[in-house]
């Protein structure tokens, strides 16, 4: 009887893990099966739904894109996919890129990976340049080059990017007896990031109490690195972050300005950083049109207003994403039209003016969006031009895949050690030591 | 299945209607070879049902236990990049090799050591003498054995913000603070040992109340009766304290040692979140990096999955040794008492 209990048992286990793992892999199954038969046509209810992997806020949605794009396609459907920080955010992309599974129809790649993205996994994503409605003029050349491999496939369409200009406090200026006019600011620097730091050594003379001329010194040295036309790597993909001159000069540029005390002690993005915009302890940074909202959320109400932009001695990129569409995705097809649709200059115009991402479409400066475009906290500087004009003196500057491990180290283990005292020479020995180890694989 | 077949097979006898008994010997026979079966299907049941019961964890030990401590093995003898797990180029011991004169590794090493000194030394003497003072009567003494524990019931993320805020260099409540008696401003986060001692506290913080309780329930454990000859015999507060509850607690003493040192040999929420970089680098020259954080930062910063695996067997074969040294000191004291 017990036995016979017992085996019983077991067949109902059995059957239950066989109904359970059946089911599962039906499960499995049955998801690709129903969206290929959805995609496939479009024909009948099923919509086409198209899934986009992002990080932080595109704004896409926020700007109203995707109804948009709904009511000129009825048969598809948008849904957005967002995970909040771009460094949790990479990892995984790289991860499903590498097994090719778990991909959305569109992943969005922000610059700072884009180099690592076309080096090693160009053959897993379309080539976008030769969708209908993609127009390779209508990029600023660098931006379209920096998704382009070697043998000229272009995986990855840009949505924005960062124009550097200088963004400094009218107020802080003029008690430091320097000029507060846009076009007379940017006439104490123009093409000489030195004279910048002159400009910075006259503000200190007679600064405000208790504040510097600019920021944190990682600021300073990315903005004059991003203006370089070879910055870590040269056009070949080699390393050369320590030969090449311009590198050593930005990075001692930077800690002479460090060592006469022009620059706060401060890591952008850390919390005592913004406390020094709050309680305006600097009275100028680089700043990419992005900035200008990130002040704004920092600030105290009574900056509004306070704020202008000049151009800076040099123009630089910083900041900027790319969407691809993954060979793997479901729908391919679909896809390839959404994005080519998305970064079309009119979207990105929209979006500037929505979100404040600043077209990669040099096709879009010219639209009233751009054109007419003001800031509350730069009163009615006209932002749009100048960083429009900022936008098309970008050098094209290769990027390398470890290039964010070469300038944290250079910023983070390099130059902020002068603020503290290290000597220019100490400062560069431990970032050069740093990063080498960080390169070595 | 065999035994369906055995179990069905007898119903015509046991069934049947025919009066005449079956022959007397062929009864036992039968019953014999049923019971025999029985037996041994009960000493079979006995002898692998645990085994059955235990799987379940194995297989999962195999699956995240067994299987990634072999791979990083097999990885750490290549040279393999995260962007391409799959792409492994053979190097041999290189990585162990390199790890000899790898400076930012020793460095680490000895973060970790002393980190861990400065955390887990404090943080014992102090669990103690809280266990004593939550060991004596106290009016609402659930409330304070709760909220010890508080502290390491909070994330390590949600501690180490608000720690990272209250060290800040410019605008941080401790310095501020520190300025109040005359003391200049600390770099709590840029100079070697106030950055090692910042993020002690808050390893101090989240572990001295759990390890409190533990002492507490071993206190808790010993007899009334040693207390009160040794207070008939004329001992104070204190010599109670030194001879009979220190000795009494020699095992709980010992099992939070190695636990402790476990933990501070793998410190890596703290000092990753105390990094004013965001980076892994512990700092911008390394001065709170710990063995846990160089690995996180090679393999996953720097994506050298091959170096982070080394380091990760490296680390693996330190703890052994650490262990062994417990095992044995243990062992001597237990001989000893």
């Amino acid at each position: 009887m017990r036995a016979r209990i017992r085996t019983a048992r077991k067949a109902m286990v059995l059957a239950a893990a066989a109904s359970l793992g059946a089911g599962l892999l039906a499960g499995c199954a049955d998801d690709g099966k129903d969206d290929g038969s959805d995609s496939s046509n479009g024909g009948g209810k099923g919509k086409t739904t198209i899934t986009l992997g992002l990080f932080g806020t595109m704004g896409f949605k926020e700007a109203g894109l995707y109804s948009e794009y709904e009511k000129l396609n009825p048969n598809i459907k948008i849904a957005e996919n967002v995970v909040e920080r771009n460094e949790n955010y990479y990892p995984a992309l790289l991860n499903h890129l590498t097994t090719n599974s778990g991909l959305q129809d569109v992943q969005a790649v922000e610059v700072g990976n884009i180099a690592e993205i076309v080096n090693t996994q160009a053959a897993k994503l379309e080539d976008l340049s030769k969708v209908s409605g993609v127009n390779k003029s209508d990029w600023l050349d660098w931006k379209w080059q920096q998704a382009t491999t070697k043998d000229n496939q272009t995986i990855a369409l840009g949505t924005d990017v960062g124009p550097m200009a200088i963004c400094y406090r009218t107020d802080m200026f003029k008690q430091a007896g320097l000029p507060t006019d846009p076009a007379e600011v940017a006439k104490l620097w123009a093409g000489d990031w030195a004279k910048l730091v002159a400009a910075g050594e006259r503000y200190q003379g007679k600064a405000p109490k208790g504040t510097t001329f600019m920021d944190s010194p990682g600021g300073l040295l990315n903005a004059i690195l991003s203006s370089e036309k070879e910055k870590f790597y040269d056009s070949s993909g080699k390393v050369i972050y320590k030969t090449n001159p311009a590198v050593k000069k930005a990075f001692d540029l930077t800690a002479e300005a460090a060592e006469k005390g022009l620059l706060g002690a401060q890591t952008q993005f850390q919390p005592a950083w913004d406390q020094t915009i709050a309680n305006n302890k600097f009275a100028a940074m680089a700043c990419p049109p992005w900035m200008l909202g990130y002040i704004k959320g920092k600030s105290k109400p009574d900056a509004k207003g306070k704020w202008n932009v000049a151009v800076a001695p040099q123009s630089g990129n910083w900041g900027g994403s790319f969407l691809a569409v993954p060979k793997n995705g479901k729908n391919v097809e679909e896809a390839k039209k959404l994005v080519a649709w998305l970064t079309a200059p009119e979207q990105q115009a929209k979006l500037f003016k929505v979100q404040g991402s600043f077209p990669s479409a040099q096709a879009a400066y010219d639209m009233p969006e751009v054109t007419g475009a003001v800031n509350d906290m730069t009163g009615d500087a006209p932002i749009g031009k100048i960083f429009s004009e900022a936008a098309k003196q970008i050098p094209l500057q290769p990027i390398g895949p470890k290039d964010q491990i070469i300038q944290q180290g250079l910023t983070d283990n390099g130059v902020i050690l002068v603020t503290k005292g290290k000597s220019a020479e100490e400062a560069w020995k431990t970032a050069t030591k740093t990063i080498d180890n960080n390169l070595d694989q | 299945m065999a035994t369906r077949h055995d179990t069905a097979a007898p119903p015509a006898k046991e069934g049947g209607a025919a009066p005449g008994r079956p022959p007397a010997d062929a009864v036992p026979e039968q019953e014999r070879r049923r019971r025999a079966r029985l037996s041994r299907r009960w000493q079979r049941d006995v002898r692998w049902s645990p085994y059955a019961f235990v799987s379940p964890f194995f297989l999962l030990f195999v699956a995240f236990g067994l299987f990634p401590l072999v791979y990083t093995g097999w990885a750490s003898l290549h040279q393999v990049e995260l962007t391409a797990p799959t792409d492994m180029n053979w190097v041999g011991l290189r990585n162990y090799t390199r790890i000899f004169d790898d400076d930012f590794f020793w460095n680490a090493a000895k973060n970790t050591l002393t980190i861990g000194i400065i955390s887990t030394v404090p943080q014992l003497l102090m669990a103690m003498g809280i266990a004593h003072i939550l060991n004596y009567k106290l009016r609402a003494s659930t409330f304070y054995r709760v909220a010890m524990l508080a502290p390491y019931a909070t994330s390590i993320a949600a501690a180490s913000l608000v720690f990272v805020l209250l060290f800040g260099r410019d605008y941080g409540m401790i310095n501020w603070a520190l300025d109040f008696v005359g003391v200049d401003p600390v770099d709590w986060q840029g100079d070697k040992w106030p950055s090692q001692i910042a993020v002690s506290s808050i390893i101090i913080w989240r572990w001295t109340g759990y390890n409190a309780l533990i002492y507490l329930a071993a206190m808790q454990a010993i007899p009334q009766d040693l207390y009160e000859s040794a207070a008939l015999d004329g001992a104070n507060r204190w010599q109670q304290f030194f001879h009979v509850t220190l000795p009494s607690l020699r095992p709980t003493i010992l099992f939070t040692v190695v636990v402790s040192t476990i933990g501070a040999s793998q410190v890596f929420g703290e000092p990753l979140l105390f990094d004013a970089n965001k980076g892994a680098s512990g700092g911008a020259e390394h001065q709170f990096q710990t063995l846990g954080l160089y690995l996180y930062e090679q393999g996953w910063v720097n994506q050298h999955l091959g170096r982070a695996s080394a380091i990760a067997w490296t680390m693996f074969l330190i703890l052994i040794v650490i262990g062994i040294v417990n095992y044995v000191i243990s062992r001597r004291l237990r001989a000893s008492s």
